[in-house]
């Protein structure tokens, strides 16, 4: 397959950047889309060009480090998967492809492709726990039943794997969907109810301070989340938050 | 109020609260207009009620005017904020692809809208108040039929009518489900509510129209 | 007498930790706060230990590669979790899961560290529940479980195809608090570079920032690694990309001893390699055996044409194929080991019975599976005379509840659908039971310098049970380092904070320093990655799944010749004053270029097949690992002496009062 990349290059978060065009020839439809950048970087360093810079770690699509935004899509076209598990069986000979970092105020641009996602931490460090301390002596597992509903859909909320797609496909750039998911993980488990006034309210509001936008339910980040988070994890969040102000 | 509305699902909760508000004014509006259609002396009747009576004067309409002032300022506000939020813009931005048109651009739908109000209050609500606090004339149950069936006299302005409500239309389709979804409700019942929402985003502006094009036709 | 002192507690197996941990001497509440700890690693084991530590009261700073610590490799963990809480009633107890353990680390890790293990296993559970962690529940509301493989119990606890994920995001989530309360320090995008030592402890580390480039200098009281496994020596395993042994080996290059590194678990069900370009392999997860029945074809002829396409497995009558593990292990099918099943399969494969374009693949087969659940379903609905099409319905929604994801990945990567035709799988490294020594304390042979985890080498022995890697993280981190440290730093309690600005930092700096321009002033021939596949290539064919001594001498000289090609004509591009990722893959592939030396020689002084080291040459005349416990019933531990070939071996000889020593026999 031969391909035309444009792709986003900056040195660092400092200077401006611009996109840069790379004709690529030799792909196979079963090379994931980042072994293609491997091939490309191959290429780069022989010729002795600077690779391009992108996060990437485990490539099996779970550690949530792999990002772009390709064609205009976070993950690119595909659904359900990050970009470590897209394959290049879903281009086309003779394809461009427009690749670019996951773009939000909230997201500096470190390098190239590569982008800052210290918000994300920050919005969990504010409460996105239990206060639990390692004894070895809390209580024993099976002495909370848990419903099995309850327990799958705090399960399928825990499963985000924080890469940030649902900020980028935001219009608004808003983070709503990760914040809701951790939220909703404890919200629905008993473990989660002592401290869940002040969970939501301090993940909120450090979700504002990171200057992410606002939610205005478009549904881009659902249907682009690799993990397929569902939206109703955004209208438990902004149920528990109106019911925790109200609570003062 | 004012500490909560810092936040920013408590905006999002006091737009989507504004805007299901101002969706039941519709309704109640397109009650009456539709009885321009029935029913002329009932229009005339409800019209005079509307602008004569205390409780609807004095505390629904400023209640009224401040969720219309409401909605569109934190509209804006939250439209100016969004636009921050992403400091450098993609090169290539598939919105389409994981989102539909009407929910990417409710601001330009919105102020579509908005410019629509300005003409309408222009049409109605400044003669209305000149009629009846300017030039004080009395009370004339009878003249509001005739006053707004002249109003469709002119092509320009029934167009300009159809086409705000198209985009009111676009507004709503996204507008009036979402608005739950900001309350916290999205539930088991969400798919009925949804239905009933497009139901009514597309029903209620094509009434509006309806009554417009009836009128215009009328006065040909 | 060895050098090496394992500070096993005396008594009887039992009582051993309990005692311990009362005798071990504490650190009080105050002086914790003036205590400062490095932990290296942020995975289940660094994670937990972190939060622990800091819990406890010391300070903590937690360095990761990573752009979070969210993201350790032990998230890819799919599974599940051991602990011998015998919710299912089927007589589980910590005996039965020290005894499993041992047996199937064929009987070459420490007693008194499996047990600690076994016993601390159910408050793993416990504590995971109580921080959140959303495991997979019956409709009762209570636990579930699963079996895996190499036992006859089930006491797996998992949370569907994520239980990783879900564990360290609660690791995650409990240093989170920490941080909030400001007694963590999270270093993200920073890597050790060389561990730091004064007077003989370790006191510090020089860490890179990878975003400015900057090198830094930290200290401490201890340092914890809890860095993971070096499975990546191989190029192409199950681990991250980044996935390094830097940390370790520059430990182990300070005087930290590294034992048995030839113990390489090979895991059985892997995606098998599709090209060139492969960059990674893709577990697919252990639990699949459960349900899955491994196969291929009898007849070669039928093998033939598989690979050439002109026969699809579905059109193989059962008569047609070969259920090797059922056939060879009647007792445990295919729920054998992890060593045992991958040498299964490469034995058939070699035989010519692979059934991809490769040759190097198997089937793993869910059309039983299907139409057991299916009828189980259809049963129990009320359908008592379903029909074929109804049934097979019915139990793909069942193996999807249970293995979507897994199923879906498997898709996505090789295009096909294993609902409707087997899957295709093959060995592939995952794993690494060897690591830093350490004593019963989990302290390297550098007093103050400890490893957790996968770093560690303690409990696997040659071979580790699925679902027993979280387990051992989590116990390392949550349960056994946080107190054993303190044994350790009582004694610095007068000590006071530990200056950087010392001649032993400078020089640690400066050879950081030196070390990376020379990197990058190479002569510039070839590219890292070229080096790390050479490396791989030579690590797979002669330190893989079957071993002897003259392909094992070979490596050790091929190695050699290209670690020093290496050093004169890589070429890394780009400045050190910023991101650059191609510097840092050169540093972590120098250390495997040396680290991959040491591997082969281990292998090739043990002169036995035990575990994930098979040596041909000690075989049963069946096939079957020939273990020689009367000369290798011991831990092979190296101290590094400038050149890997000149590593001195020190044996930590294993004793087991507790269990008998037997063949390992799953038939």
């Amino acid at each position: 397959m031969k391909l035309t990349l444009k792709i986003w290059r900056q040195e660092n978060a400092n200077v401006k950047g611009k996109m840069v065009t790379y004709p690529i020839d030799g792909i196979e439809g079963d090379m994931s889309f980042l072994e293609m950048l491997d091939v490309l970087n191959e290429e780069l360093i022989n010729k002795g060009d600077q690779p391009v810079e992108f996060d990437h770690d485990c490539r099996e699509g779970i550690c949530g480090a792999c990002s772009l935004q390709i064609n205009g899509e976070p993950h690119g076209p595909d659904k359900l998967v990050t970009t470590c598990q897209l394959h290049m069986r879903s281009f086309k000979d003779g394809d461009t492809i427009v690749i670019e970092p996951f773009r939000a105020k909230a997201f500096p641009v470190v390098k190239d492709l590569i982008v800052d996602r210290g918000s994300f931490d920050r919005i969990q460090q504010a409460g996105g726990y239990v206060s639990v301390n390692t004894s070895g002596n809390t209580i024993d597992a099976n002495s909370i039943p848990v419903n099995k509903h309850d327990a799958d859909d705090s399960f399928a909320a825990a499963t985000c794997i924080g890469c940030g797609a649902c900020v980028a496909a935001c219009k608004n750039a808003s983070a709503m969907l990760f914040t809701s998911a951790k939220v909703s993980q404890y919200a629905l488990l008993p473990q989660g109810q002592v401290e869940a006034t002040e969970r939501v309210q301090n993940m909120v509001r450090q979700m504002d301070i990171e200057g992410f936008g606002n939610c205005s339910n478009t549904g881009a980040c659902e249907i682009e989340c690799p993990k397929g988070i569902s939206l109703e994890n955004i209208a438990r969040m902004n149920r528990e938050y109106m019911s925790a102000t109200s609570k003062g | 109020m004012g500490g909560l509305i810092k936040s920013s699902v408590a905006k999002k909760f006091a737009m989507a609260l504004s805007g299901l508000f101002l969706v039941l004014f519709l309704a109640q509006h397109f009650t009456i207009n539709l009885t321009s259609v029935i029913a002329p002396d009932v229009f005339n009747e409800l019209s005079h009620f509307m602008g004569t009576n205390f409780l609807v004067q004095a505390i629904l309409q400023p209640v009224l005017i401040f969720g219309v002032v409401f909605h569109f300022i934190m509209g804006f506000v939250l439209e100016i904020h969004n636009r921050k939020a992403r400091a450098v813009n993609y090169v290539n931005y598939n919105g389409s692809a994981n989102s539909s048109w009407m929910s990417r651009n409710m601001i330009y739908s919105g102020a579509v809208i908005l410019a629509f109000l300005a003409l309408h209050f222009y049409d109605f609500w400044v003669p209305e108040l000149i009629h009846k606090y300017v030039q004080s004339h009395p009370e004339d149950p009878a003249r509001y039929y005739t006053e707004t069936v002249a109003k469709f006299e002119s092509p320009v302005r029934t167009g300009l009518y159809v086409i705000s409500f198209i985009f009111l239309m676009l507004h709503l389709l996204h507008g009036f489900a979402s608005s739950f979804q900001s309350v916290g409700w999205n539930n088991k019942y969400s798919k009925g509510i949804q239905g009933f929402t497009k139901a009514y985003a597309i029903i209620i502006p094509l009434g509006f129209i309806f009554i417009a094009l009836y009128h215009y036709i009328n006065n040909l | 007498m060895s050098v090496l002192d394992s500070n096993i507690p005396e008594g009887p197996l039992k009582d051993k930790w309990t005692k311990h941990k009362n005798d071990i001497n504490l650190v009080n509440p105050a002086n914790k706060r003036n205590i400062d700890v490095i932990v290296i690693g942020t995975g289940l084991a660094g994670g937990s230990a972190a939060a622990t530590l800091a819990e406890l009261g010391y300070n903590v700073k937690t360095f990761c590669y990573q752009d979070s610590p969210r993201r350790a490799h032990s998230i890819a963990a799919q599974g599940g979790i051991n602990a011998a809480k015998n919710y299912q009633g089927d007589g589980d107890s910590n005996y039965r899961l020290f005894y499993d353990t041992v047996k199937g680390g064929d009987y070459r890790s420490r007693e008194a560290n499996v047990y600690r293990l076994a016993e601390v296993s159910g408050n793993i559970i416990d504590q995971c529940v109580a921080q959140g962690v959303p495991f997979a529940r019956e409709y009762g509301g209570l636990l579930d479980n699963r079996s895996f493989g190499g036992v006859l119990v089930s006491r797996t606890f998992y949370a569907k195809g994520q239980t990783g994920q879900q564990l360290l995001l609660g690791a995650y989530s409990a240093m989170n608090r920490q941080i909030n309360r400001g007694k963590i320090q999270s270093f993200n995008r920073h890597e050790m570079m060389d561990l730091v030592l004064v007077d003989g402890k370790a006191r510090g580390i020089i860490a890179r920032n990878m975003v400015t480039g900057e090198i830094e200098r930290h200290s401490a009281h201890a340092v914890v690694l809890a860095s993971g496994g070096y499975g990546n020596v191989f190029f192409l395993s199950t681990n991250a990309m980044g996935s390094n042994v830097m940390a370790a080996w520059r430990a182990h290059r300070r005087g930290a001893y590294f034992a048995n590194p030839c113990y390489t678990q090979i895991h059985p069900t892997c995606i098998p390699v599709s090209g060139d370009h492969q960059s990674k392999l893709t577990l697919m997860s252990e639990s699949l055996r459960n349900d899955g029945r491994i196969w291929v074809p009898k007849k070669k002829e039928d093998a033939i044409a598989i690979r050439e396409g002109k026969k699809k497995p579905t059109e193989l009558t059962e008569e047609e194929r070969d259920y090797y593990l059922e056939r060879r292990y009647p007792a445990f099918g295919n729920l054998v080991p992890r060593d045992v099943a991958s040498r299964a399969a490469k034995e058939r494969c070699d035989a010519g019975f692979g059934v991809n374009k490769t040759g190097e693949a198997v089937f793993l087969d869910f059309a039983s599976a299907i139409k057991r659940y299916g009828k189980e379903q259809a049963f129990t609905s009320g359908n008592k005379n379903a029909s074929e099409a109804e049934i097979i319905k019915l139990g793909k929604e069942v193996v999807e509840s249970k293995y979507g994801n897994l199923f879906q990945m498997y898709q996505k990567i090789v295009d096909q659908n294993p609902y409707e035709t087997p899957m295709m799988i093959y060995p592939a490294v995952h794993y690494t039971m060897g690591g830093l020594w350490v004593d019963y304390n989990l302290q390297t042979t550098i007093p103050g310098c400890y490893a957790a985890g996968e770093a560690n080498f303690s409990d696997h022995g040659a071979n580790r049970l699925g679902a027993s890697a979280l387990m051992q993280g989590l116990a390392d981190g949550y349960f056994v380092l946080p107190y054993t440290i303190g044994d350790y730093l009582s004694k610095d309690i007068r000590t006071g904070k530990i200056s950087t600005d010392t001649p032993e930092f400078e020089a640690a700096e400066k050879e950081v320093t030196d070390r990376i321009n020379k990197l990058l002033n190479a002569a510039g021939k070839h590219s890292v990655d070229y080096y790390h596949k050479k490396l791989g290539k030579i690590m797979w064919n002669k330190c893989g799944m079957a071993r002897n001594a003259q392909g094992l001498q070979e490596a050790i000289e091929e190695i050699k010749e290209l670690r020093e090609d290496f050093w004169a004509n890589v070429k890394v591009t780009g400045a050190t004053d910023g991101k650059n990722a191609e510097l840092e893959k050169a540093g972590r592939v120098a250390d495997f270029l040396e680290l991959g030396e040491l591997f082969a020689k281990d292998a090739l002084h043990r002169n036995e097949s035990c575990g994930g080291h098979f040596r041909e040459e000690y075989q049963t005349e069946e096939g079957e690992a020939l273990r020689d416990d009367e000369n290798f019933k011991y831990v092979a531990a190296w101290e590094y002496k400038g050149n890997p070939r000149d590593a001195q071996l020190h044996k930590e000889e294993l004793d087991f009062k507790n269990i008998e020593l037997k063949t390992r026999s799953y038939k």
